[in-house]
């Protein structure tokens, strides 16, 4: 198979799992369980951030043949909750985003030099998607994202995310516990139970 | 001409202080236990240290020296560890201090016998001993704030850390501001101490000189070197102690490693 994939092979990963599946460039994939049941884990431990047992590769290429941070910035996670370290929001961006970007998630460019402190957390959450892509990853795995948005801007959030996938070929892995939610932007959904391990997967389109 | 101090003028010395201290004692403050105990404690660390460091001198072995140095450095990196708010598991906070310590002991107190003083033999228990106390007094002081400064404020910004780190920082980038936070704290009271030496304060080893009978410009000439190494020891160990701790907080992958240090 020529086609790019993030293959994740019987992963455990702090008493959870095993979990293997495969995502193509391009797709989206849904995780659904309950709260505790280990799917934020399972993405840190995607993006390499806990220690786990198992395999993960993309494009063929092992996680561990390259060093930590060429894998997340290829594999890029980001938390339901964004977080920043300097007062203004321009200080974390090396290569600011331009006008369309911003437009994009309905942001202005008046926002960069704000201080950090006084944006909402829909905000911060939009900018922080923002900040991620500046990196060019080819898997987006997304932890609760539209968790503090709004359903106009959740939506709105869903569409960028689309046309990424569409646009740029990025594969993605949505965790949330809205199933309409991921119904709306995966083609399959994989359910978590208690334990980390999927019981039943569903396709969607 | 030297006064010398009689047991009698000692309890003249401490008959105030007991005083404010049953005042404390009887305001309830919660203060005079601890206070009395350092009394006694003064009393008896400096007596036995007195009369070791007279045989110590009179001995002339290098081999005492060394000991006792070694049972300093010891006692100080005990006392590191037990002031450490969350220690690293596995002996690692012992590690780590004794580490810096002993940096701090051999460059500072090693270059201050050999290149400054210029006493011969160079280990002369007169030098070596007052001198690595000064220096390890103090560099003990700053490891013990920047470890404290590094292992709680990694802990209170987890996720400011693995949201850099999933950004593609190295592990070193992601704690850089926590590590020069640490270094400044650890630095803060020598560089408090250079400014304002002399002007606000005599410093305590001058005002001994000074009390025993030494011409003052010898005692300030003395006070400028141990300044000094101990600004040198001091950085020094710290930078060993704080780059090592912070290199343990991670693993190969650059992961942070939280549950390498103690639950409070």
């Amino acid at each position: 198979m020529s086609e790019k994939s993030l293959i994740v092979e019987n992963l455990v990963y702090g008493g959870f799992g095993p979990v293997s599946f495969n995502l193509v460039a391009g797709e989206c994939i849904g995780i659904f369980g309950e709260s505790g049941c280990g799917k934020t884990r399972l993405l840190r431990s995607i993006a390499d951030l806990d220690p786990h047992q198992g395999s993960l590769s993309f494009n063929d290429e092992d996680a561990l043949s390259m060093p930590a941070s060429t894998w997340r910035r290829r594999v890029a996670f980001l938390p339901s909750e964004s977080q920043w370290w300097r007062d203004r929001v321009s200080e974390h961006f090396p290569l600011p985003p331009g006008e369309p970007e911003l437009g994009s998630l309905a942001l202005q460019p008046k926002i960069l030099s704000a201080e950090v402190s006084h944006l909402s957390s829909g905000e911060k959450q939009r900018l922080a998607l923002l900040r991620a892509l500046k990196n060019s990853p080819a898997v987006l795995l997304l932890d609760e994202i539209t968790a503090h948005l709004d359903s106009e801007r959740a939506q709105l959030t869903e569409k960028k995310i689309a046309a990424l996938q569409s646009e740029q070929n990025l594969a993605v892995v949505w965790v949330s516990h809205n199933i309409d939610q991921l119904r709306r932007v995966c083609s399959r959904i994989l359910y978590m139970a208690q334990g980390g391990t999927i019981v039943k997967e569903e396709l969607v389109k | 001409m030297i006064v010398n101090l009689s047991w009698m003028d000692i309890l003249l010395a401490a008959l105030p202080f007991l005083v404010l201290i049953a005042i404390l004692g009887y305001m309830r403050l919660g203060v005079s236990r601890q206070l009395l105990i350092g009394v006694v404690r003064t009393l008896v660390q400096l007596s036995l240290v007195g009369a070791v460091l007279t045989a110590v001198f009179k001995s002339d072995n290098p081999l005492w020296t060394m000991g006792f140095s070694m049972v300093m450095i010891c006692a100080g990196t005990y006392e590191v560890t037990r002031r450490q708010i969350r220690k690293f598991l596995g002996g690692w906070s012992i590690a780590l201090s004794l580490l810096g310590l002993l940096t701090a002991a051999v460059l500072s107190t090693g270059y201050a016998l050999m290149v400054v003083v210029d006493v011969s033999p160079w280990w002369k228990a007169q030098y070596a001993v007052p001198l690595l106390g000064m220096i390890l007094g103090n560099t003990m002081n700053g490891i013990s704030l920047g470890l404290n400064t590094l292992t709680t404020g990694v802990w209170q910004q987890r996720a400011v850390i693995e949201s850099r780190l999933a950004l593609g920082e190295p592990a070193q980038d992601a704690v850089k501001d926590i590590k020069r936070d640490c270094l400044r704290n650890a630095l803060t009271p020598i560089m408090n101490a250079l400014a304002v030496c002399g002007v606000v304060s005599l410093p305590g080893m001058m005002t001994g000189q000074i009390l025993a009978g030494n011409d003052p410009q010898v005692a300030a000439r003395y006070q400028m070197m141990i300044m000094y190494l101990i600004g040198t020891g001091c950085a020094a160990g710290c930078l060993v102690t704080v780059t090592m701790a912070s290199k343990r907080l991670f693993d190969k992958r650059d992961r942070l490693r939280l549950d390498r240090l103690q639950l409070k």
